[in-house]
């Protein structure tokens, strides 16, 4: 008969007492979220710069943020490319573009290098994206002029005609508020980027001028820049 | 004997929250719509920085999860654990404070994301005050179907409120660990999380609202109103047992699958798509055992068109969770990632299980809270035929489309060069993505026929109980 009952005692007690099924079902809910974030915190392995440490910037003494060349390694973000950051992430871009490039043939010719997890540690929050109805953008740093993206910003299918992207015509009509910008990269070194107070006093200087239009370019050009690769290295 | 159902019984509150869902179903869609065209049509975006596509797909998403998919959860739980417990809400004004925050949050939610006010993380968007906001709705939610629970008559928990409680727990977790954040003004916060741990702890949330959410919750709307419905048990009590704490326990460690190949390490990526295999036993369990639920009563597939959305939905839930763990498997995973494949995939869950079980359990409540049948039961098969068949019209544009693209991207000539340029693959998309949005507004189309119907139904059994009330009573 379909009444017959085949419950256990364990599952008969759990059924007939709500916090004894609250509290198992909150006990088994955490252990695969344990299992999988826990360890990224602490296993060395996951973030490539403990191995490899030209990976990270070692910033000589008394240089700002400002001074870093292309190639010497991953470093905090300048003040208007933090600016450009946040515009990227305002407008939405990580609901089309990826900056996550997978180590394989295709993607290396297509985008370059793979993506190390080194390259993304001061992204709060994280931009790899999950879509790419626009290519990845991960190495996009001097692939194009200023110009062209300034051009392709403000009307996208002026420079790529089978573009679906909407045009950005607000961005310069935009000024840069320095004094958000201040709080930004406070914020940033209290959840551990290491901006030093040069960085910062930086600030009022290096976004003078500028509007978002700049800010989200400089961000764009420096997106794959920061690592200098050797081809015969595997960072994994 | 209905009237004292009504005494003993919130009835009120499910009314509302059933309302609210059939409006939010009909918005929600008709975002989905217009962000389809402007991906067809980028000339729709008209230059307008508030309903450009990055703005307005946030919005979309958390329109139909938390808006629709909210109502629709709390309508159909405050219904379902008042009935199956047999006593009243526990608390008639924390019923009223969730009813009133959740639909504060929601207008919130819709003048903060066009206006670019965001955390920038997929599903988890809505700014800092605004989920303090969403955490203490949610407690107090939480809180009052744990006290019904525990003030219930009956010996045993029924087993569509394990789902909902399961729910309910692991969105806590979710919400909470995942919008931990810095603020730097009032509408402007920094995950505390960056890189890698940020892309697994935003997976685990992403992929758990879609477990717990989406589908614990949606489970739970299945297990008691397919056998209502039905008017039949539940076919196996031993399967819904394993359904459950399988489902609990596996469903939590699928979140790395998104990650495949990423700069995530190798043995997270590999442990989520393991999982994600396994999972298609509870998953297949839970849909034969609602399916089954008819056996020996198929014939009402013929004249009951609540029970076709409910059986329906049943066939999407397993359909799109056998393609899930095919997609999470690496090999799959490496040409569907980054695709349009995978928001085929998610409409196969949201459009053909989550709304269509949904819009099951609302015509059922409907018609319960306001004592009479559907104003047309017409429409209501006129609903049910636009729903599949917008669905299946968005499915296959986006499998077409993304298997397209993931073949493109992929694909050398003769001197071993890559054939296509990206620009190439979006404008070969063109046609699918029109195809979508066409899909997308039939679906849209049924919705709006179940809100035209909702609204004749309800004015027509207030009119008849205002004409006669002694009828109202007897």
């Amino acid at each position: 008969m379909a009444d017959q009952i085949h419950s256990t005692k364990l599952q008969d007690k759990i059924e007939r007492n709500v916090f004894l099924m609250l509290i198992a079902t909150a006990l088994l809910l955490t252990v695969g979220g344990l299992v999988e974030i826990v360890p990224l915190f602490y296993l060395d392995e996951t973030m490539e710069h403990n191995q490899h440490k030209e990976v990270l910037w070692q910033r000589p003494d008394g240089q700002t943020v400002n001074d870093w060349q292309a190639g010497e390694g991953v470093r905090p973000y300048t003040p208007l490319e933090i600016v450009g950051r946040d515009i990227y992430v305002r407008e939405g871009c990580y609901t089309c573009h990826s900056q996550m490039i997978r180590p394989f043939r295709d993607e290396k010719e297509r985008y370059g290098h793979y993506s190390l997890a080194s390259e993304s540690m001061y992204d709060h929050p994280f931009q790899w994206g999950s879509k790419r109805t626009g290519p990845d953008l991960a190495r996009v740093g001097g692939k194009y002029s200023d110009d062209w993206h300034y051009r392709h910003l403000r009307a996208p299918r002026d420079v790529v005609p089978e573009s679906v992207m909407p045009n950005y015509p607000w961005l310069e009509k935009n000024a840069i508020d320095a004094e958000r910008v201040t709080k930004t990269m406070e914020a940033m070194r209290m959840l551990g980027t290491p901006y030093t107070d040069a960085d910062i006093a930086s600030v009022a200087e290096q976004v003078k001028g500028k509007n978002e239009l700049h800010a989200i370019v400089d961000y764009l050009q420096v997106l794959g820049t920061m690592v200098k690769f050797d081809e015969t290295k595997d960072y994994r | 004997m209905q009237a004292s159902l009504e005494q003993k019984y919130n009835f009120d509150i499910v009314k509302w929250f059933t309302v609210a869902s059939v409006i939010y179903l009909v918005v929600g869609t008709l975002i989905g719509v217009y962000i389809a065209a402007e991906l067809a049509w980028p000339a729709l975006n008209l230059d307008i920085a508030e309903i450009s596509f990055g703005r307005l797909r946030p919005l979309h998403t958390n329109a139909v999860i938390f808006a629709f998919g909210g109502c629709a959860l709390m309508a159909t739980s405050y219904y379902s654990v008042q009935r199956t417990c047999g006593v009243r809400v526990w608390s008639d004004k924390l019923a009223w404070f969730t009813f009133i925050g959740w639909n504060l949050i929601i207008v919130s939610a819709v003048i903060t994301l066009p206006l670019g006010l965001t955390q920038g993380k997929e599903y988890a968007e809505l700014e800092w005050p605004i989920d303090i906001a969403i955490a203490v709705v949610w407690l107090a939610y939480g809180l009052n179907f744990v006290m019904t629970l525990a003030t219930r008559k009956t010996s045993h928990i029924y087993v569509s409120n394990w789902f909902f409680l399961s729910m309910i727990i692991m969105i806590t977790y979710l919400h909470v660990v995942n919008s931990l954040a810095i603020p730097v003004s009032l509408f402007k916060s920094y995950s505390v999380y960056s890189g890698v741990q940020d892309a697994m702890i935003q997976w685990w949330y992403g992929h758990n609202a879609v477990g717990f959410y989406l589908t614990a919750g949606f489970l739970g709307i299945m297990y008691y109103f397919v056998p209502k419905q039905a008017n039949r048990p539940v076919f196996s009590y031993r399967l819904s047992v394993i359904h459950f704490w399988a489902l609990t326990f596996g469903y939590v460690w699928l979140g790395a699958h998104h990650l495949q190949y990423t700069a995530l390490p190798d043995w997270t990526g590999s442990l989520g798509a393991a999982v994600s295999l396994a999972m298609i036993i509870p998953s297949w369990g839970g849909a034969v055992n609602g399916m089954m639920t008819l056996s020996g009563a198929w014939d009402k597939l013929r004249t009951d068109y609540v029970m076709r959305f409910l059986i329906v939905s049943l066939a999407f839930y397993a359909m799109s969770t056998f393609e899930g763990p095919v997609m999470s498997a690496k090999t799959v995973n490496a040409l569907s990632h980054y695709t349009d494949w995978t928001v085929g995939h998610v409409h196969s869950g949201a459009l053909g299980w989550v709304a269509m079980v949904a819009a099951g359990a609302l015509y059922h409540m409907i018609m319960k809270l306001w004592r009479t049948e559907m104003y047309s039961a017409k429409l209501v098969n006129l609903h049910f035929w636009l729903a599949t068949v917008g669905a299946v019209i968005y499915i296959i544009a986006m499998w077409v489309s993304g298997i397209m693209q993931g073949l493109m991207w992929r694909d050398y000539d003769e001197f071993g060069t890559l054939t296509y340029t990206f620009a190439e693959s979006v404008a070969a998309m063109h046609p699918y993505y029109a195809m979508r949005a066409v899909g997308g507004l039939i679906y849209w189309t049924g919705g709006a026929v179940m809100l035209y119907n909702t609204i004749m139904t309800i004015r027509q059994a207030t009119a008849a109980r205002s004409a006669s009330p002694a009828a109202a009573t007897a």
